[in-house]
């Protein structure tokens, strides 16, 4: 489980995440929205400490984020994230993209860690490409490979950043499916999208993120149908044509 | 035309072996060091930020030949005895060279996004071991032609051991051209050698910077 | 620990030491400053061809820039000095090598010669950075190329370029060093002289090394100074 308990951060002076409150239990698949620069992506770097917060708490499974004693390198073993620009390491195959955490850091053995990697890219699509660079490897598939890379090292979250953005239309749903089964499965997921269509398929709950705000959080029916906040109607009228 | 030259060829040979040991060493080291000078600069922690910084900034303002000096001078204070020229040469050329390659591995640590940092920290991956597989691999491939011009510049620098005896291709021309004044054939000589290296030297720069345009690294 | 040494930072200012070191600076400084002067000019000219759309002046223009900057800087002087009097022939060249101060000449010439070839590939690299069409916009005004370079595009490389060139101004100080090779009295050769007298090279070399400093930090100041001066208002990156 993870909770966010009165989370405020600032960068230098100004202040970007303002009193963010939020639980997130085990098995659910939460979709975080909003405008530009409202501050979704600081607050998920923020769960895998990436970022540093200022106020509150995060506390993971128990284990507080802020706390001196807690070791972050250990703790991103158990939260796997994805990112809007893939960021697949572009001197590296895609084997070797999704091997080097579990060898490295797991110990795993080159057998080991490449047998679990080609289940892996069995599971998002792309067995054929093991040994392809990403400079070969179009948008869509390069996303898959880094979420076979999130999940090689078997976290028990798993954040994304934009996973779509970045990727020509014609190759979102390809991302997406993998998504959506990852959450049916049951894998605990926070979302940041644009992606209505997803949301709507496999989201618990629906947070609508403005300014560093919380403005409004519901599940997809009520939000979609019944959202409480002129912001929000505002906001839900641009994305949703 | 070339007479004084070929008479005189093993001579100068030998010496021209020796500029290449010489810089065979001051790349080894250079690179060696410039990588982790490289790091510290952009390390967060100014505890070493600082102390690397003063370094490189110190030794860019100075010229090459009063830190051969410099270290010629100090290396037999510090070791209790007198040190081989080749050796207090070499130690120059690494502390000096360091600082160049430190800033070409900090440029190419820079170039590379912080979110591809980010996510191998999100697998997991230290500090150490992100810069070990990830930061420094990439920025040398990004870095390959600025690396191979720096050496170039490293390749030439090294006759400035002249100034402490060391026996090297322009010290031995030079003691040849003592015997023998046939000087525009004796320099001539050293310089035609040396550009040959270096202009093949920037050419082979120039395709690997090409072929890394081509394949996405740079 | 003990080290069989001791130090005499005195020998920096005792005399007749300090005097020496005070004569290598200001040689350092003419060196430096008159060298510069023809790397300027050289360094600008050269670059324009380097870029002109006419081929033999562009192919002069690269193959001075090839030829100098693949030769290291001291085979060049070590040329320009032994055999450079050689080239004008045995009678004359044996005339001039009699010529007081040709060391401080020579070194002068060599330096100017070998960083303009720097300062022209900056200037390369300065024009590159001027988009296109403000040639042609300088062109379609009827300015011939010659005018245009010479009012509309070298002023303003110049000023883009003045970042590259401070290293350039720096370098040229340091470069200044390797004229003690030829017994030209600068800094280095100075401290190098103390250390022959005195032994303690350490201290006088050190203490040369805090004068560069010294110097590479006024230099700096100095560009940015004309930096500022110069400035156009609204000019890109600035």
């Amino acid at each position: 489980m993870i909770e966010i308990k009165n989370v405020s951060k600032w960068y230098g002076d100004t202040q970007v995440l303002y009193d963010i409150n939020e639980v997130i239990d085990r098995g659910q698949t939460v979709v975080i929205c909003g405008p530009s620069g409202s501050g979704k992506s600081t607050l998920l770097r923020c769960i895998n400490g990436l970022e540093p917060y200022q106020k509150g708490e995060i506390v993971v499974d128990g284990i507080s984020l802020n706390d001196p004693k807690t070791n972050l390198y250990k703790l991103r073993q158990k939260i796997g994230m994805v990112f809007q620009r893939f960021e697949l390491y572009p001197h590296m195959t895609a084997v070797q993209n999704i091997t080097l955490a579990p060898m490295k850091v797991l110990k795993k053995s080159r057998k080991e860690a490449e047998r679990k990697a080609m289940e892996l890219l069995e599971r998002v699509g792309l067995p054929e490409k093991a040994h392809a660079y990403p400079a070969n490897l179009s948008g869509g598939q390069q996303q898959r490979v880094a979420i076979a890379r999130a999940l090689a090292m078997e976290p028990d979250y798993m954040l994304f950043d934009e996973p779509t953005s970045a990727l020509d239309p014609e190759m979102i749903n390809e991302v997406l499916e993998v998504m959506i089964d990852l959450a049916r499965e049951g894998m605990t997921m926070i979302v940041v999208t644009h992606e209505m269509g997803f949301a709507r398929e496999v989201a618990d709950e629906i947070i609508f993120i403005d300014e560093g705000r919380i403005v409004e959080r519901g599940t997809d029916e009520e939000f979609f149908t019944n959202p409480k906040s002129e912001r929000t109607k505002a906001f839900l009228s641009q994305i949703l044509v | 035309m070339f007479d004084a030259v070929f008479r005189n060829l093993p001579f100068l040979m030998g010496g021209f072996l020796v500029t290449l040991q010489l810089t065979f060493c001051a790349l080894a080291g250079g690179i060696a060091l410039g990588v982790l000078v490289g790091l510290g600069r952009i390390s967060r922690k100014k505890w070493i930020y600082y102390p690397v910084t003063l370094y490189v900034n110190f030794i860019r303002n100075i010229p090459l030949i009063l830190v051969i000096f410099w270290f010629y001078f100090v290396m037999p204070i510090l070791a209790g005895r007198a040190m081989p020229p080749f050796i207090s040469a070499v130690i120059s050329f690494i502390i000096f060279e360091a600082t160049y390659f430190g800033e070409i591995f900090r440029a190419g640590y820079q170039s590379i996004s912080r979110d591809l940092i980010h996510a191998a920290f999100a697998t997991g991956l230290t500090y150490s071991q992100t810069a070990r597989y990830i930061l420094v691999p990439i920025a040398f491939r990004r870095m390959l032609p600025s690396l191979i011009t720096q050496s170039i510049v490293t390749f030439q620098d090294t006759s400035l051991a002249f100034v402490i005896g060391l026996q090297e291709f322009v010290r031995r021309t030079s003691i040849v051209d003592n015997l023998e004044v046939r000087s525009i054939q004796l320099f001539g000589f050293v310089a035609l050698v040396f550009f040959i290296f270096c202009f093949l030297g920037s050419r082979v720069a120039r395709h690997f910077e090409e072929k890394g345009r081509r394949t996405g690294v740079i | 620990m003990g080290f069989a040494y001791d130090f005499d930072w005195g020998v920096l200012w005792r005399q007749p030491y300090g005097t020496w070191l005070l004569q290598g600076i200001w040689l350092t400084l003419k060196i430096g400053f008159l060298g510069w002067i023809i790397a300027l000019f050289m360094g600008i000219f050269i670059g324009t061809l380097r870029v002109a759309p006419w081929r033999w002046p562009r192919l002069v223009a690269t193959a001075y820039t090839e030829v100098f900057r693949n030769i290291p800087f001291l085979v060049q002087l070590f040329f320009w000095y032994y055999a450079g009097p050689m080239l004008f022939g045995e009678h004359l060249g044996r005339q001039i090598n009699q010529i007081v101060g040709l060391n401080y000449y020579v070194s002068i010439f060599a330096l100017g010669l070998y960083t303009a070839s720097r300062v022209a590939e900056h200037m390369r690299a300065g024009f590159a950075s001027i988009h296109r069409d403000q040639y042609q916009a300088a062109l379609s005004t009827g300015l011939t190329h010659v005018q245009m370079y010479r009012y509309v595009i070298i002023p303003y490389a110049l000023r883009i370029i003045i970042p590259p060139l401070t290293t350039e101004f720096l370098t040229i100080f340091k470069n200044s060093s390797i004229a003690m090779t030829i017994g030209v009295a600068e800094l280095t050769f100075m401290s190098y002289r103390i250390d022959s007298e005195t032994f303690h090279g350490l201290e006088a070399t050190t203490g040369a090394m805090f004068i560069y400093l010294l110097l590479g930090l006024t230099v700096v100041r100095l560009m940015g100074f004309i930096e500022a001066r110069f400035k156009i208002p609204g000019m890109i990156g600035r």
